[in-house]
């Protein structure tokens, strides 16, 4: 079967901020650039990121580049790489104001200048005061960046592959990356995109977990071709939540419900956050607050038919108070739940919100391996930037405001590597005989009716089996248990059936490949969760409740081959300035 | 985004095959909006202008958990 072909300077996988900031960077340099989306790029999950974007503007109040990497350096828990993350911290404000040109409408000070709001972790001169820090629009942040790089990129002329499914990147025998085979969705065409550098940019993986803030598309993709590519996984284990989602649908209840005096309760009507945390109760740290509620179900004590959950009471503030204060809160609930949180409280339990692990790669967004003997060495031609990357400014634990700026910083970056080395490249390095075979074989297996269970049965379980073995409850035996069950799925998975094998909009098949790529990540996430034999940051084992910097301080990489974990340093050195060593982290 | 993928997904299982043809077309023409529009909407904080539009954006918040 021949393939349809395309070439290009370079491919990006993905359209969300981090893809777009790359590839109009690129356009702008007259690059020929493609960019393959699973869906139209103005719904990439970039769109949902309400907060803001990190940067040391002051605005408001006095600020720093370096008070900002503090924070940062704090927030990870010390995991996070310490050039990587005063290299963010120092761009931030170029790229706010490269934002504001491009068109996005920041929220204005009375003094005109852009708006910057509070947020949890920022401080003032190394852990004094609170900052403000975080640039906001109004609260649709993410919404208006997407909207204005999109603009941007079609005005500079990127070519966009609309709901085209990139199933496998492409590598020669020499291990460079030459491009990527996609999947045009409407049509079932395969279509081969060759490319000198290929820039992946698809997104975080929350779809691992029942429970989880992330749309459906998030289902880690780009890492999971990496990985079957041979590259590791970098710091899986570290994945944040949020102590209280709608419960079975995932979506976020701010803390502002028991910052107004809401509380909760298990399914004995105890307000049970008293046995854990005596003096902070409701209020304690997101972490305590999300594994008591975790215990109180693993011991049965949990809520529901299902006892498969808590609940958030606040109709003891009254209808006004609901009303007035908590009315983003209420019309979730009204709107989900159907019911009236100033009347009946909501049933809640934990939700998966940001993969801190993926790609490796450096600060210029260039994917890194371990090298055989020392240090790591660029793959040549592949790059990854925003959530799927790991490179690592987030660390163990990634601060709010920063998530947005890491897209459009190492999107920049690495956008800007990449021309360096297009300037040097100009021709496309040949493609061997048979170079789509194992993308095609893949795409071919799901062609082929089997008998085995079906893709959405399987992913519910596979939600339920992270969600118990791998949330925010963990220990040796429960982690144990997990990776046993998830390399039991990953077998099953290979006789799945799917309910439609025709050509034409199958989002059947589309469905099972996004599963492939979720069972391999899982069996990454519980793996590297099970060797971390600490608690840092978002990883917090109950079996070991301290963090271990003499063992422990170095990053996991978790491989495909032979499910096997490796090691590599942190680095500690910053640019310019002096290193932040290791405090114990208090706020 | 979540919020939506959620309302939208359960409305087609279980809400679209029942619409007339006319109210079909409407659905299909309010997945034009951009997603921040399309959320003010669903969750009943901007009621939407356009009459047939506002209807199906009733009919798809009533589907939601039941």
């Amino acid at each position: 079967m021949s393939i349809a072909r395309r070439s290009f300077d370079t491919l990006i996988i993905g359209a969300g901020g981090g893809g777009l900031r790359a590839a109009l960077q690129l356009s702008r340099a007259d690059a020929r650039v493609a960019v393959v989306s699973k869906v139209f790029p103005t719904r990439s999950h970039t769109v949902a990121a309400q907060g803001g974007v990190n940067a040391a503007l002051a605005n408001v109040v006095p600020d720093n580049w370096h008070w900002h990497m503090f924070d940062t350096v704090k927030g990870s828990d010390y995991l996070g790489d310490q050039d990587a993350i005063e290299y963010m911290c120092r761009a931030a404000p170029r790229v706010v104001y490269e934002l504001e040109h491009f068109g996005v409408p920041f929220s204005r000070l009375d003094s005109g200048r852009i708006y910057q709001r509070a947020f949890g972790g920022q401080s003032r001169d190394f852990g004094g005061d609170q900052a403000v820090r975080t640039c906001a629009a109004a609260d649709r942040t993410g919404h208006a960046i997407l909207h204005s790089l999109y603009q941007q990129n079609i005005r500079a002329r990127t070519h966009f592959f609309d709901e085209f499914f990139a199933v496998d990147l492409i590598r020669d025998q020499d291990g460079y990356f030459l491009g990527a085979l996609a999947l045009e969705i409407a049509t079932g065409e395969p279509i081969l995109i060759e490319a000198k550098t290929t820039i992946i940019a698809t997104g975080g993986v929350g779809q691992l977990f029942r429970n989880n803030t992330n749309a459906l598309i998030n289902t880690g993709d780009g890492m999971a071709m990496a990985l079957r590519a041979g590259v590791p996984v970098q710091d899986m284990e570290f994945f944040q939540f949020h102590p209280t989602g709608i419960a079975g649908k995932g979506m976020l209840i701010t803390e502002a419900a028991r910052g107004e005096g809401g509380y909760l309760l298990n399914g004995e009507g105890e307000r049970f956050m008293e046995r854990y945390a005596p003096n902070a109760k409701d209020l304690a740290s997101r972490d305590v607050v999300s594994r008591s509620i975790a215990t109180e179900i693993r011991e049965g004590r949990g809520a529901g038919p299902k006892k498969d959950h808590v609940l958030l009471k606040v109709d003891h503030l009254g209808t006004d108070v609901v009303r007035k204060r908590l009315p983003g809160i209420r019309d979730m609930a009204m709107t989900f739940l159907h019911l009236d949180p100033a009347e009946t409280p909501i049933p809640v339990s934990p939700t998966a919100h940001y993969t801190m692990g993926g790609i490796p790669t450096d600060r210029h967004g260039q994917v890194v391996v371990p090298e055989r003997h020392g240090a790591e060495e660029a793959v040549p031609g592949l790059y990854a930037v925003g959530e799927c990357a790991c490179v690592s400014v987030h660390g163990a634990n990634r601060l709010g405001g920063n998530s947005l700026l890491d897209i459009l910083v190492f999107g920049r970056a690495a956008a800007r590597h990449v021309i360096g080395h297009l300037a040097e490249q100009h021709f496309h390095r040949p493609l061997p005989e048979g170079a789509a075979d194992a993308a095609m074989a893949r795409l071919e297996r799901w062609n082929t009716p089997r008998k085995g269970e079906s893709v959405p049965h399987l992913r519910a379980e596979m939600g339920r089996v992270m969600e118990d073995h791998c949330g925010v409850f963990r220990n040796e035996e429960v982690l144990q248990d997990g990776q046993k069950k998830m390399l039991e799925l990953q077998e099953r998975m290979k006789d799945a059936s799917i309910s439609d094998y025709s050509q034409v909009f199958n989002t059947a098949r589309i469905e099972a490949m996004e599963l492939e790529n979720l069972m391999d990540l899982g069996v990454a996430t519980v793996t590297s969760a099970l060797a971390r034999k600490e608690s840092r940051g978002a990883h917090s084992r109950i079996d070991y409740p301290e963090r271990d910097d003499i063992h422990w301080l170095r990053h996991s990489l978790f491989g495909m081959d032979g499910i096997q974990m490796d090691y590599k340093p942190v680095r500690m050195k910053p640019l310019t300035v002096d290193s932040f060593p290791p405090r114990k982290r208090t706020y | 985004m979540l919020e939506l993928d959620l309302l939208l997904n359960e409305f087609m299982e279980r809400g679209y095959a029942q619409l007339e043809p006319d109210a079909q077309h409407c659905f299909d023409r309010i997945l034009d909006y951009p997603d921040a529009v399309l959320l003010e909407w669903l969750m009943g904080r901007i009621r939407p202008t356009d009459k047939d539009v506002a209807q199906i954006v009733q009919s798809i918040r009533s589907t939601a958990a039941h």
